[in-house]
């Protein structure tokens, strides 16, 4: 732990919270990881040990010390690290806040990066009192299994925060991809409105969930099937998402579906409650 | 290690059909002892992991450090040989 090559800060125990902490964790890059519910914290440390081993089984932990992690419910002590990474809900105004308050909490130096799955960077960059500080960064899910990101350059986002995010993901050992900016940009653009055809198809009763899965897995080569994923996403999250591109698209096919709402609703949630388009008796809540 | 008298002791047969049937009730499928699951996308890394917790609750053991990897889940037999392994029913008889 001593002379860290990078020192993250994370924001949000959620699905993608906890999976990021994993993956840097995991890369033996030590992570403060700040949630605002405290019931989320105090199960926090529990999902990454999970999460932790799932990597291992994977084969996707190299052979380093484990980062140490710090779990707190505010940016206390994180002046001095490198990136704060951003991972709270779907919801601008929400963001906009959280991202505030780490601008305040760090210095110049430190790199703001968005997980966001829609938001575009420019309209989040626009609230901040330095909006060059704010770069996107789409990790996926789980994050410590997929290299790949998708990074946005906003409009502003200055050279200096590319060159830093750069850094904290060759800690991370994530390959970037880097694209425009827009809402969804291109993963969330075109997956997203995917699944909400393929949960249309389901609640108009042409085919079963497992059955959709099945056609896209084995004829089209996606490597989960959209409901699957869906599940693994989250669909309270899918559902948030949605909105957000169809509020600044105006496509019809981005509004989410009823069988979605109806889903988000009941309270099934996907994989990360243990109910949603499949039930998982084995997740760990 | 040598705590063989308060260890559970499994034979083969009773663990096949537990990680049999707990696999065809997840999956929807039935396997073969021999099939390897992650093959062609059969389960997912997710699943996976839900299969290690299984085993660790089904048989009372902790699956850490090195057996804690993919080519000890592939098939139903290389589970078997771990949990045989794992709880010590393997030596001795
Ligand atoms: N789920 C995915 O697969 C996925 C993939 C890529 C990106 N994303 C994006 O990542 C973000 C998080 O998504 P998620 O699925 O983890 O959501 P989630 O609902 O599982 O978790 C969000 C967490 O943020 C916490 N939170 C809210 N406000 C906070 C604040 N001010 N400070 C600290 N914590 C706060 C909530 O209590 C909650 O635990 C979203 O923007 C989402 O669109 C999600």
């Amino acid at each position: 732990m001593e002379d860290p090559a990078a020192r993250l800060a994370v924001l949000g125990a959620g699905v993608m919270g906890v999976s990021i902490t994993t993956l840097a964790l995991g890369q033996g890059v030590p992570v403060l990881l700040v949630e605002t519910d405290p019931q989320k914290r105090a199960g926090a440390r529990a999902r990454i040990d999970h999460e932790l081993r799932t990597a291992q089984l994977m084969g996707a932990r190299p052979d380093v010390p484990q980062g140490h992690l710090t779990i707190s419910d505010s940016l206390v002590e994180a002046h001095d690290v490198d990136a704060v990474i951003e991972a709270v809900t779907e919801d601008a105004e929400l963001k906009s806040k959280a991202l505030a308050d780490a601008a305040a909490a760090t210095g110049a130096g430190t790199a703001l990066v968005t997980n966001t799955s829609s938001i575009p960077v420019d309209e989040l960059a626009s609230r901040l009192p330095h909006p060059e500080r704010l770069v996107g960064v789409h990790f996926m899910n789980p994050s410590y299994l997929i290299r790949t990101v998708e990074v946005i350059r906003g409009a502003r986002t200055g050279e200096q925060t590319v060159e830093a995010v750069g850094r904290v993901l060759a800690a991370l050992d994530r390959r970037p991809v880097f694209v425009g900016d827009g809402p969804g940009f291109v993963t969330s653009r075109v997956l997203h409105r995917m699944i909400n055809d393929a949960a249309r198809v389901v609640q108009e009763g042409r085919a079963t969930a497992e059955d959709v899965d099945t056609l896209m897995q084995d004829c089209l080569g996606h490597r989960t099937g959209p409901l699957r994923t869906a599940d693994l996403i989250g669909l309270d999250n899918l559902v948030d998402s949605l909105w957000v591109l169809h509020r600044r698209t105006g496509d019809e096919g981005c509004r989410p579906c009823d069988l979605l709402l109806q889903k988000v609703r009941d309270g099934e949630h996907g994989r990360k409650n243990g109910r949603g388009f499949y039930t998982y008796p084995g997740a760990v809540a | 290690m040598s705590e063989s008298t308060t260890e559970r002791r499994f034979v083969a047969e009773d663990v096949e059909t537990e990680l049999k049937q707990f696999l065809e009730k997840s999956t929807k499928t039935s396997w073969e002892s021999d099939t390897d699951l992650f093959a062609d996308g059969g389960v997912s890394s997710m699943f996976a992991m839900e299969l290690v917790v299984h085993i660790e609750r089904s048989f009372g053991l902790a699956i850490e450090g090195p057996d804690l990897r993919i080519d000890n889940f592939r098939t139903v037999n290389d589970m078997t040989a771990l949990v045989l392994r794992l709880t010590g029913s393997d030596a001795g008889e």
